[in-house]
């Protein structure tokens, strides 16, 4: 049952990872991608998760919340590009 | 053996370590500097004296240091008579060098440099003479080069000097290169690089099959510094340097350097036919030509110059004639030379100095206004014309004799007939030395009024006279050293007497020959000078600065061709090379049948696959949109850092992500000022070819790959995994490898990183100061751009997530040696955590709670991680081995310290300085783009935004 539902949700997380990459390639807008590059840094978070439970490993885990702490930073940069162009200022 | 051995080395290093004085006692007064030049000099000769007498006697006196032993290199000196001679020529005319250029260099010339450099000239020449060791010996070889260079080119205003002195090291510079490979041959024929040892092993030179190379390459070294015929030409032309090391330099020592090698060389490479053939005659054309061409020059240097040539010349005939009474000749004439010759540029310095003037024709009638000089260069001349009752007469006698039955392609007088010719043209300059410059009617149309100099400037060249007469009367005094120098040379002991008066032999009737014909020449020489005006004769100089701009064209048209400075062009080549070699490689073949069962694809795989490969393809289909790009590199990024998750490799995740992120960060520092979209520069067809390579070099890569993962291969990582806990105390085997097993490479990395920030920093500063700093404060930036500068959310977040980033980051280092982690990751998780800062708070707001600098940091990475790696040396290990131990303290359990934990703190302060420094320089562009800086965070207030837009209205 449980292998069941973790294929599941693979299924569901990697339908949205490849539906991401549509928005990326697609666009139209800057905007646009770089709200799905966070989803799918998000989608990637969830990924390792359900990997982790699959394996019965906690080292998954820790590689979650580390991706999840430096993940947003270079959304951050991208978003300030856009909106400011200088990312430090 | 005596304990007076030691002396050797010190006067080897003396005028070294001496040549740091005269630059500072050059604060304390011009006699100051000058004495302390002369001390080192002094006490250098005075440690020959005490040597002299065990040499005398016949002793050699060795002295061995080791330096380099896996290269035969040793710091080995000896002294025996041909040393001694050669030695004491040096520190003694270097004495009376010292003391003429104190009264020769005016208040205008930079006194302290001038001796600096003597003293430096000095310590090359003993080296040279006092070697034991022939790679040694180069050294110091291209030390005279260097710094005869830099005493030639002394006054630097002149063009003439700056010329000179690039001619000369451009020639004896070549010369020294081909010596450098004789040598080397030499070496290799005997087994060891010790001169000895090469001396003793004469029979097994010539008879190799490297002889006649070993021969050319090293003759090219001599010849060229001893400005032999062809190579003579830049003599004359290094007669723009200060007459005190003309009379050093180009009369005594360093052109003598060559005669002194071929002196040196004479058991191992003399007596054949070979060398006879060559040096014999280059000797002798050189001293024909040299002579005949001194008596038309009317600079009375570049008359020395010539005349130097051809007593240069003299000698290296001697010295091909190979017999051993040719050697004792030409030893003397060696001492002769130097005493008469020396004087006479002294005297020319002199006549120079009083008169401002070198031209003969405009001199004259100078025995009147300056007596003592005039005695003095008298004396010298007439020595160098070969008078009797004057050292000179007697040498050349010598060598008149010598030359009188030496038989050339048998043929038995044609080396007597052009001896006496170059003995006759001799004369004729020196006589026209004496009776162009002092003799004749007094002038009054001097540059100025001359008159003796002072004593100081006299004393020098007097005391060089003395010799000159005292040899030339009672020449039995001159015996015991040029025995003893001569028997150094032969190798076998020598017992010549030297004699005034020969009886009636074939050399003293060339002799009145000579005397009586340069008499006549000189007579003659009026319309002779017109005649010699007029004949068309080859320059020099025009020939070797044509050669030398045909060269430097070449060379350019070489560079214009290979290095374009396109990417593109560079990349191809690399890549298609690479293509090449990967293709020769596969026809060889060789590799196993696979013997790896492909493992099942997961479907999490398919998805990861899918996207890494769709992301790349759509960087090759959108990377004219940069932003685009760099939002699908991120894709690419996120991927691999999953896959190395996936393949159960978190290190490599962790860097890879950290990696990632610092990475777009200065992608768009740098984007901000750069064209958003790439233009299309290049053809169709251009891009078709570059796409093929492309193709082809990445389905080779790939192929590798496929074929090592089809296959088990044995590599290093077995080791690395048998040892990590064991050898390095850590089970994180990355770490391991970081810090222990190629702790070497990683400690070069860190020096690299941190050498690459301060460039960057450097470079940026640079820029901002240039023009592409004015045209960067008048860039138009993009104009739509959101007013909130720091928006409250971001600034809060951002300081709530800091001291969570830091903990992590000091987490993952201190449990880096035995799980995921270590120095470089939190390096770059830590500067993730301050960039935040600088994005979410502004530039200024950081920058005003940064207390240490980056650079600090980078520096005090390098020093702790070297230190790490010094400290194994306390405890008698290599560079960088580590130690570990376990610790037990009672709230934290047992921990273990690892001297590689010290080694990553190196890594990590190196890492975070580094990165930290090349952001701060890339976004301080932006502040010379004319952005403002903010001082407070959240500086944005809508409402007052929205009072003055009313206010405007």
């Amino acid at each position: 049952m449980m292998t069941a539902a973790l294929f599941f949700a693979f299924g569901c997380f990697g339908l949205g990872l490849l539906f991401n990459l549509w928005r990326i390639a697609t666009g139209p807008d800057a905007a646009d991608r770089i709200l799905a590059l966070d989803t799918m840094v998000i989608n990637v978070i969830a990924m390792l998760i359900l990997y982790g439970i699959y394996r019965s490993t906690a080292m998954y885990y820790e590689a979650a919340m580390l991706v999840a702490m430096v993940g947003f930073v270079s959304t951050v940069a991208y978003c300030r590009f856009v909106l400011r162009g200088d990312i430090i200022e | 053996m005596s304990d007076g051995n030691v002396f050797l080395i010190i006067i080897a290093l003396l005028p070294f370590a001496g040549a740091l004085m005269p630059g500072l006692m050059i604060r304390a007064g011009r006699t100051a500097c000058a004495s302390f030049t002369a001390i080192p000099t002094a006490l250098a000769l005075t440690m020959l004296i005490v040597l002299a007498p065990d040499v005398m006697r016949g002793e050699v006196i060795q002295y061995e240091l080791q330096w380099l032993p896996q290269l035969g290199l040793s710091a080995s000196f000896f002294l025996d008579g041909l040393g001694l001679l050669f030695a004491g020529m040096i520190l003694g005319v270097g004495l009376l060098i010292t003391l003429y250029a104190r009264f020769y260099l005016s208040g205008e010339d930079p006194m302290g440099q001038f001796y600096t450099y003597l003293l430096l000239f000095q310590g090359a020449m003993l080296g040279i003479v006092l070697s034991d060791n022939i790679l040694l010996l180069l050294i110091f070889w291209e030390l005279t080069s260097l710094s005869s260079f830099l005493l030639i080119g002394y006054w630097k205003h002149l063009p003439e000097g700056r010329q000179g002195a690039r001619m000369a090291l451009a020639v004896t510079g070549a010369g020294g290169l081909a010596m450098i490979g004789g040598m080397l041959i030499l070496g290799n024929i005997v087994g060891s690089y010790n001169l000895t040892d090469i001396l003793a092993a004469g029979d097994q030179i010539k008879a190799h099959d490297w002889y006649m190379p070993a021969l050319i390459l090293i003759l090219l070294g001599a010849f060229t510094k001893s400005a032999q015929f062809p190579f003579h030409f830049w003599l004359p032309h290094a007669m723009a340097a200060p007459t005190p090391v003309s009379a050093y330099l180009h009369s005594a020592t360093m052109v003598k350097a060559g005669v002194f090698l071929m002196a040196r060389m004479w058991p191992a490479l003399a007596g054949t036919e070979a060398w006879f053939y060559i040096v014999a005659s280059v000797g002798l054309i050189t001293m024909v030509v040299g002579a005949v061409i001194a008596l038309f020059k009317d600079d009375l240097k570049a008359l020395l110059a010539f005349s130097t040539v051809s007593h240069l010349g003299l000698l290296t005939m001697l010295l091909g004639f190979g017999t051993d009474k040719a050697a004792i000749a030409a030893v003397f004439h060696i001492i002769n030379h130097l005493t008469f010759k020396a004087a006479l540029f002294m005297t020319a310095g002199i006549v120079d100095h009083e008169t401002h003037t070198r031209d003969i024709k405009r001199l004259g009638g100078l025995s009147a206004l300056m007596p003592i000089t005039a005695v003095i260069g008298t004396i010298a001349a007439l020595s160098m014309a070969g008078i009797p009752l004057f050292n000179g007469f007697i040498s050349k006698e010598k060598m008149l004799e010598e030359a009188a039955h030496t038989v050339w392609w048998d043929n038995p007088w044609i080396i007597g007939a052009l001896a006496t010719l170059g003995a006759l043209f001799s004369v004729a300059y020196s006589l026209r030395f004496i009776f162009h410059v002092f003799g004749g009617p007094v002038r009054d149309d001097y540059p100025a009024k001359p008159h003796d100099p002072p004593f100081g400037m006299w004393a020098a060249p007097a005391l060089l006279c003395i010799p000159v007469v005292l040899i030339g009367v009672m020449p039995h005094l001159a015996e015991p050293l040029v025995n003893v120098a001569a028997g150094a040379v032969t190798g076998v002991e020598q017992n010549a007497k030297l004699k005034l008066w020969h009886g009636l032999t074939p050399a003293l009737y060339m002799s009145i020959i000579a005397v009586i014909g340069g008499a006549i020449l000189l007579w003659l020489h009026k319309p002779l000078d017109r005649a010699w005006i007029a004949a068309p004769r080859p320059e020099a100089k025009t020939i070797f600065d044509a050669l030398i701009a045909a060269v430097v064209s070449l060379t350019r048209r070489m560079t214009d061709l290979l290095f374009t400075g396109e990417i593109s062009r560079y990349l191809a080549i690399f890549v298609a090379a690479s293509v090449a070699l990967g293709a020769v490689a596969w026809s060889g073949g060789g590799l196993a049948a696979p013997d790896r069962a492909p493992l099942p694809v997961d479907p999490v795989v398919w998805v990861g696959w899918v996207l890494l490969v769709a992301a790349t393809g759509a960087v090759v289909l959108m990377h004219r949109h940069r932003f685009r790009a760099l939002v699908l590199i991120g894709i690419i990024g996120l991927m691999i850092s999953s896959g190395f998750v996936f393949l159960s490799a978190p290190d490599l995740a962790l860097t890879q992500i950290s990696v990632e992120t610092v990475t777009i960060l200065l992608l768009l520092i740098a984007l901000h000022f750069l064209p958003k979209e790439t233009p299309i520069e290049s053809g169709v067809g251009r891009r078709l070819r570059d796409g093929v390579i492309a193709l082809v070099a990445g389905g080779g890569v790939a192929a590798v790959a496929y074929a090592f993962l089809q296959r088990n291969v044995e590599t290093i990582s077995d080791y690395h995994l048998a040892n990590s806990y064991e050898g390095g105390g850590g089970t994180n085997v990355v770490n391991v490898i970081l810090v222990d097993f190629r702790g070497y490479d990683t400690y070069g990395e860190i020096i690299v990183l941190g050498i690459a920030g301060l460039i960057i920093f450097a470079v940026m500063e640079a820029l901002l100061n240039g023009p592409a700093g004015r045209r960067l404060r008048n860039m138009e930036l993009s104009q739509d751009r959101s007013r909130d500068r720091h928006p409250l959310m971001m600034v809060v977040a951002t300081r709530v997530m800091m001291p969570i980033a830091l903990m992590v980051g000091i987490y993952i280092f201190l449990r880096g040696h035995n799980q995921p982690g270590g120095g470089f990751v939190s390096g770059l998780v830590v500067s993730i955590a301050l960039l935040m800062q600088y994005m979410a708070s502004g530039f200024a707001w950081t920058q005003n709670r940064q207390r240490i600098e980056y650079h600090t940091l980078i520096g005090w990475g390098v020093i702790i991680a070297g230190l790490t790696g010094a400290g194994a040396w306390l405890a008698g290990k290599p560079f960088l081995t580590s130690a570990f131990g376990y610790v037990h303290w009672p709230p934290i359990e047992e921990f273990e310290l690892a001297t590689a934990m010290l080694f990553d703190l190196g890594v990590f302060l190196a890492v975070l300085g580094a990165v930290m420094l090349m952001l701060y320089s890339l976004s301080r562009l932006a502040r010379h783009a004319g952005e403002t800086v903010n001082v407070e965070p959240m500086d944005y207030d809508p409402v007052e935004r929205q009072d003055k837009r009313e206010g405007e209205a």
